[in-house]
């Protein structure tokens, strides 16, 4: 059978640059990068260049990357950092309530440890207002945390906007940059964040490693105590294959992300035309123009969207429902909720999010098989009246 | 074949439901669950002489919950009213192999558009 990879915002395949990247560590290579002798040595002028590439590819200084073990450590990292450091200066955080649970339940925690949160609302096309954030910040605020684009609708946030008002107020800025990374530009000095989260598997790099962008001079505590690895700042031995496999991918991203996601846009309006000429009730979710070019998200209208994952996964399709960390629960997406989107239909979005692999054949594909499997879902539904 | 969580009887009666549709001159209906938390289900029985003779569904649900809906009417078609009572959410998720822990309340919802139809059925039958 035919298959087709469009969860991309899930997970991505390790690219093949990246699989070479790592094999002298699978074949001799095993030193500890932090020892002085030789076989420290060895691995350390990897490990140094890889810290270059990732940075390189923000346009960041290597001193302001922390390498961490995924996103999700990069957003505990920046948020409980800067709370349990600033916790003198009061305890109010800005956040939206359409962040990944990397940040919500981060926040819902500092929440029952005392601390105060707003969770910004955002409008019917998930976007959020820069003068909301404004307006929100107190005396005591002491983080904005505001994701660059959405994993789940696609939906890119004005960042910079917003990081020159979190400046104007000397509050410290971070932002979830795990989905934008490889999709669209970063410029991190440009877009005025002081802290900003990646992770390598999003990017064909393998699952366990991600990187925290610290801006120079910023003050933030530690949230892994140990060692001295890292400049001091998260101890643990180094993640030497992540670190490497990552930073491969950070110059590939560099090298190839232009040409790369214009071929992705392409074959994202193929499926999104298509679709809509074959299949009636179907809605868009998220902004139509300030969107990364490779996600798609759907509510086909009467059909569950579960159901219709499953039955495009015995066809070799892989899609998503809602995002993969609340998949498996039945509660509608968090997002699609904020967006003021009926509960039935956020129970319809499927997330197509679309990847290097991608071709037209398999988008034609796709094309092929989804209208069957909604229509055979819709025959079965007591809410399809046509 | 078996796939993801979900056992080969079970992604039978998804892929191959029996009994989907509605039953016009129905003697029983009850429709049961929410689209907006995710499932709902429609069940048309009919019914002679205290027995079930024909019995059809639509579901608005995740695989577990047509599947639930397909082998239900599967069970109780050729009971009588009292033995399609007596059918549980349980008996439902045997026969279909098992499911996973966070979809048992599908085979429950299968379990109360049975009992909600008889009870349309009874209700009907007093007043006529």
């Amino acid at each position: 059978m035919k298959r087709v990879y469009l969860d991309n915002n899930a997970t991505t395949s390790l690219h093949p640059e990246v699989a070479a990247s790592i094999v002298p560590f699978l074949e001799g290579l095993y030193g500890n990068p932090s020892s002085l002798h030789w076989a420290g040595r060895d691995v350390r002028i990897y490990y140094d260049r890889a810290r270059l590439q990732i940075a390189d590819m923000m346009h960041a200084h290597p001193e302001e990357i922390v390498v961490t073990s995924c996103g999700t450590e990069s957003d505990n990292h920046a948020i409980k950092g800067i709370a349990y450091g600033n916790s003198e200066k009061g305890g109010h955080i800005i956040t939206t309530a359409i962040e990944h649970p990397g940040v919500l339940n981060v926040c819902k925690y500092l929440e029952g440890k005392g601390f105060a949160v707003t969770y910004l609302p955002v409008d019917g096309k998930g976007q959020i207002e820069p003068d909301d954030v404004k307006k929100a910040i107190r005396k005591d605020t002491i983080l904005i945390s505001v994701m660059y684009a959405n994993n789940e609708t696609g939906t890119v946030f004005p960042i910079q906007e917003i990081g020159v008002i979190a400046r104007e107020r000397g509050v410290p800025f971070h932002s979830d940059m795990v989905q934008a990374m490889g999709k669209i530009d970063i410029d991190i000095h440009s877009l005025n964040v002081d802290l900003a989260s990646f992770s390598g598997h999003k990017v064909y790099a393998p699952k366990g490693v991600g990187a925290l962008y610290i801006r120079e001079g910023l003050a933030i505590d530690n949230l892994i105590h140990g060692g001295h690895q890292e400049n001091g700042r998260r101890a643990g031995t180094e993640n030497v294959i992540g670190i490497v496999a990552f930073g491969a991918a950070c110059e590939i991203v560099k090298r190839e992300m232009r040409s790369e996601y214009n071929k992705i846009e392409s074959l994202r309006k193929r499926l999104l035309e298509g679709i809509l000429e074959r299949i009636e009730d179907v809605r868009l979710n998220g902004h139509p123009t300030k969107r990364l070019p490779n996600t798609l998200n759907l509510s086909f209208e009467y059909v569950e969207a579960e159901s219709l994952l499953m039955a495009l996964d015995m066809n070799g399709i892989a899609v998503s429902s809602g995002s993969a960390c609340s998949a498996g629960s039945t509660e509608p997406s968090h997002v699609l909720l904020a967006m003021g989107i009926p509960p039935e239909i956020c129970q319809s979005a499927v997330r197509f999010s679309l990847g290097r692999e991608n071709t037209e054949e398999d988008i034609d594909y796709v094309l092929s098989m989804v209208p069957e499997a909604v229509k055979r879902l819709r025959s079965m539904s007591p809410l399809y009246k046509k | 074949m078996a796939q993801g969580p979900y056992t080969e009887t079970v992604m039978d009666h998804f892929m191959h439901p029996r009994n989907v549709g509605e039953i016009e001159d129905a003697d029983g209906v009850a429709e049961v669950g929410s689209a907006a938390c995710g499932d709902t289900t429609k069940l048309f029985l009919k019914i002679k002489d205290d027995r079930i003779v024909d019995a059809k569904f639509q579901t608005f649900g995740c695989s577990a919950a047509i599947a639930s809906s397909s082998m239900t009417t599967e069970m109780i078609k050729g009971k009588t009213i009292k033995e399609a009572l007596k059918i549980t959410n349980k008996e439902v998720m045997d026969a279909l192999g098992g499911l996973p822990e966070i979809k048992h309340h599908c085979s429950v919802m299968a379990e109360d558009s049975v009992k909600a139809a008889i009870e349309d059925y009874l209700r009907k039958k007093g007043r006529g």
